[in-house]
């Protein structure tokens, strides 16, 4: 079988010049010529290969003007296309028509950098509102984020339908629940949906601006609240990708504690999404029953950790508390009680039929369409397509131990439903291998900033899917661009597609299934 | 037998339904709680909400009419009325003599077409959304229901509710597979008219599955007080109904002062034993589909039919 590296350079022949600033080495990357990117893209396309992330970085510090990058991957193997363009000639040939997950990368791209995806079909700014002037462009170098900026009369024009009986239903940003703000367009015939359209970008926080401006150590505390429920995945994989920048190799113990902490963000955030779906289909039982399960491991991350969602507990180098043997015995005790109670409860949601009519064949994302989109997480893997970076690309523990991956087929409310249960039993599992294995020795050694002009990409399977980190150091030695990929930004695209052929009162109940961040995709 | 008699009854049983309406929205939801393993708010939480939205100002939208307006109170006075017409305490009091039971269903539908042109009026996605659901179910609820009401009519030969009662609690004890079936039509009307779970979901946010909250999405202040006080009261009015039709036994005959004692300990009784029986059903099961309604109201015209077909063709 032949990688996605071979097949690229064969199809980019000497054009294609790989760079050695990136780290792992595992992560090739390779420059091409600006006018040769969409081949590139094409000679991806044809390896099968997805599209994980697309951003742009401005170099104006290295005396350059933009990186367009775009990062592929197939298996466990990650690629990364790169193309300069020079500041008088912002621009780059789009590749959303190879991809369609390249669509709102690129409409990013061109709002916050303002480099122009030279072809894109959709000229609308995408996070950045239309009462944002139109030359603001906050990741640029020459963009003062301390300046304030006038506010500016705009527009978004959203996609209509027409005809007899159509209707629009605005619905949002302010929702009734406690939950994140983000539009929904909604045009409709009677209670048949036509077409959904989002508009996200109200919990913009600047935060890919504001790694810039912090240092390497207080890089991970801000990667810790990109979403705050999926904390420990976030801070470590920007640890992952610090740390393969500069070589630092974090002790053993200090490497299953981070898998421990994952492993109960899962959990946790798991046994609420599963009560949430059920609530949204006014089975309220099973929340209130799942979300005390829930708050049992919240309390225990309290005690255990010092904080309900390990928050600031994984650094550059290792973790920031240890466990005591009471504390594992403490957590083994509460995993045995813990499951029996889940299966309990898991039977109710399995036998009872006016649930099952509910969630079953609502919501269907086909396997097909998740392949397009480039889904990850278990919105992909109830899609049929098997991703987990946990096995395809894993990093210890979990290359001795390894998690079972659950893959369904049916892609609908269920499916998105039952892989995160399963989950959840397996998390159960590996944690209690990882405690009977846990190494002795110290939690952290030193981490020493990366040296300047360096790059370092991680990846780590959050209880969404696959986080992404891409930290770019500058001349100076300081972190001079960050790109934060959570799976939010791919998976929202998959719930527009998910909501055809269903009707109005259903979309809430297919869109928590889902549950993508706002906050994470905002940035 | 004087006058002051039934009107001090009649009184009485406004009072009942005025604070006791509260009171067993409360204890449904208490049950509920308990059920879920949570604890509860207490059996005077839904009386201290309607409380509280008295003391809130009202926030009129700019283009209310004045339909908007006027919805509240109508709703209120109709159900409150709906309230004298039903025998909950005793049956030949005054009002009930000015209404029989077909009129008491064009009661209900009054305040519900009311209130969904209030929903239309303010012109909001979700008011003309929920207007338009609440129709689509009012139109296969009421006709199930008359049928419903036509089977216990049948069998009581006339269509006063007083009549009604005094045939089956105070005549000969017959067991009669024709109030059976009407008996199951009434209560799954009754789940669709007070939208309750499997229809509706009363302590739902969700904008978008809203039926009957939809529709007063906009309402504030002394208005919402009034609806939401007008919803409990619908919903022990239709226990109340369900009660009288089915399980009269213990509704106090005309003028038998002495009986009153016995009918309000039996009436607690059987709230109190009609709260556990909605509360099961509710948390036994989910919100169905929206498009699964008409399966649902269609089993209770079914039902209903099948109740009197049996009454012709058994009784």
């Amino acid at each position: 079988m032949s990688t996605l590296k071979e097949s690229f350079t064969s199809k980019l022949g000497t054009d294609a010049r790989q760079d050695g600033n990136q780290y792992p080495a595992s992560v090739t990357v390779f420059h091409v010529p600006r006018e040769r990117f969409i081949e590139a893209a094409r000679a991806m396309k044809t390896s099968d290969a997805r599209l994980v992330a697309e951003w742009a970085t401005d170099e104006t510090l290295f005396g350059r003007g933009f990186d367009i990058l775009a990062c592929f991957a197939k298996g466990p193997e990650y690629l990364i296309v790169k193309t300069e363009a020079p500041v008088e000639d912002p621009a780059f040939p789009t590749l959303t028509k190879k991809f369609v997950a390249a669509y709102r990368f690129e409409r990013q791209i061109r709002s916050l950098m303002g480099v122009i995806p030279a072809g894109h079909p959709d000229p609308r700014h995408w996070i950045k509102h239309e009462d944002w002037p139109e030359d603001a462009w906050p990741l640029r170098k020459s963009f003062d984020p301390s300046k304030p900026i006038p506010r500016v009369n705009g527009e978004y024009n959203f996609i209509k339908a027409e005809g007899e009986g159509v209707y629009e239903i605005p619905v949002g940003p302010v929702h009734a629940g406690i939950i994140e703000p983000g539009h929904f367009r909604f045009q409709a015939v009677g209670e048949d949906i036509l077409n959904l359209e989002e508009k996200l970008g109200y919990v913009h926080k600047g935060i890919e601006k504001r790694f810039e401006a912090l240092s390497w150590t207080e890089g991970v505390k801000l990667s810790g609240r990109v979403s705050g429920d999926t904390t420990v995945a976030h801070a470590l994989a920007y640890c992952r990708a610090i740390e393969a920048m500069t070589g630092c190799n974090p002790p053993d113990r200090a490497l299953w504690l981070r898998a421990l902490m994952l492993e109960r963000e899962r959990i946790a955030n798991h046994l609420g999404d599963i009560g949430a779906i059920c609530n949204d289909a006014a089975f309220a039982f099973l929340l209130y029953q799942l979300s005390r399960l829930r708050e049992v491991i919240l309390r225990t991350n309290d005690r255990l950790f010092g904080h309900r969602f390990m928050m600031d507990r994984v650094i550059p180098g290792g973790v920031a508390n240890d466990i005591t043997p009471d504390g594992v015995k403490e957590i083994l005790s509460e995993l045995d009680s813990l499951s029996g109670e889940f299966e309990r409860l898991i039977v109710i949601y399995d036998e009872n039929p006016s649930l099952e009519d509910r969630v079953r064949d609502t919501g269907i994302l086909t396997p097909g369409d998740a392949k397009e989109l480039g889904v990850v997480g278990f919105v992909a893997r109830a899609s049929s397509q098997s991703l987990d970076c946990r096995i395809l690309s894993p990093f210890p523990p979990y290359d001795r131990i390894i998690p079972r991956m659950a893959v369904l087929q049916t892609g609908d409310v269920h499916a998105r439903a039952w892989v995160r249960i399963e989950e959840v039993r397996e998390s159960i599992r590996i944690i209690r291998e990882m405690l009977n294995t846990l190494p002795e020795g110290k939690i952290s050694v030193r981490f020493d900033p990366p040296p300047a002009d360096r790059a370092g990409f991680a990846v780590v399977e959050g209880w969404r899917g696959e986080i992404v980190y891409w930290v770019q150091s500058g001349p100076r030695g300081e972190i001079n661009r960050c790109m934060v990929r959570d799976p939010s930004s791919v998976n929202w695209l998959a719930v527009e597609q998910a909501i055809h052929g269903n009707i109005v009162p259903d979309f809430p109940l297919c869109n928590k299934s889902f549950n993508q961040s706002y906050s994470g995709h905002d940035l | 037998m004087n006058i002051i008699y039934p009107a001090a009854v009649e009184v009485l049983q406004f009072l009942i339904l005025l604070f006791a309406a509260p009171v067993f929205v409360g204890w449904v939801r208490m049950l509920k709680c308990w059920f879920q393993g949570r604890t509860s708010a207490g059996l005077l939480q839904p009386h201290r909400d309607i409380m509280k939205l008295f003391y809130k100002d009202v926030v009129l939208a700019e283009n209310a009419s004045w339909i908007f307006r006027f919805t509240p109170y109508l709703v209120f006075g109709a159900t409150a009325v709906a309230g004298g017409v039903i025998p909950i305490l005793s049956v030949g009091l005054p009002l009930s003599a000015t209404a029989d039971i077909i009129a008491l269903v064009a009661l209900f539908t009054i305040s519900r077409f009311f209130t969904a042109l209030a929903g239309l009026d303010i012109g909001t996605a979700f008011g003309g959304m929920g207007s338009s659901r609440e129709k689509t179910i009012a139109s296969l609820a009421e006709p199930a229901m008359l049928m419903a009401i036509f089977t216990v009519s049948l069998v009581s030969q006339s269509t006063s509710l007083s009549q009604m009662v005094n045939v089956i609690a105070h005549g000969e004890f017959v067991l009669r597979p024709s109030l059976a079936f009407a008996l199951l039509a009434f209560v799954l009307i009754t789940l669709a008219e007070t939208g309750r779970i499997p229809v509706d979901n009363p302590a739902t946010h969700l904008e978008l599955t809203m039926i009957h909250e939809a529709m007063i999405l906009e309402y504030s202040g002394r208005h919402l007080a009034l609806i939401e006080w007008a919803g409990m009261m619908k919903l022990f009015l239709f226990t109340a109904l369900g009660i009288a039709s089915f399980f009269p036994w213990g509704i106090a005959a005309a003028g038998d002062i002495a009986f009153l004692p016995v009918t309000t300990v039996l009436l607690l009784f059987k709230l109190i034993l009609a709260g556990i029986g909605l509360v099961l059903i509710e948390t036994g099961l989910a919100k169905m589909r929206l498009f699964r309604l008409t399966e649902f109201l269609g089993s209770a015209f079914l039902f209903a039919t099948l109740g009197l077909l049996s009454y012709f063709i058994l009784e």
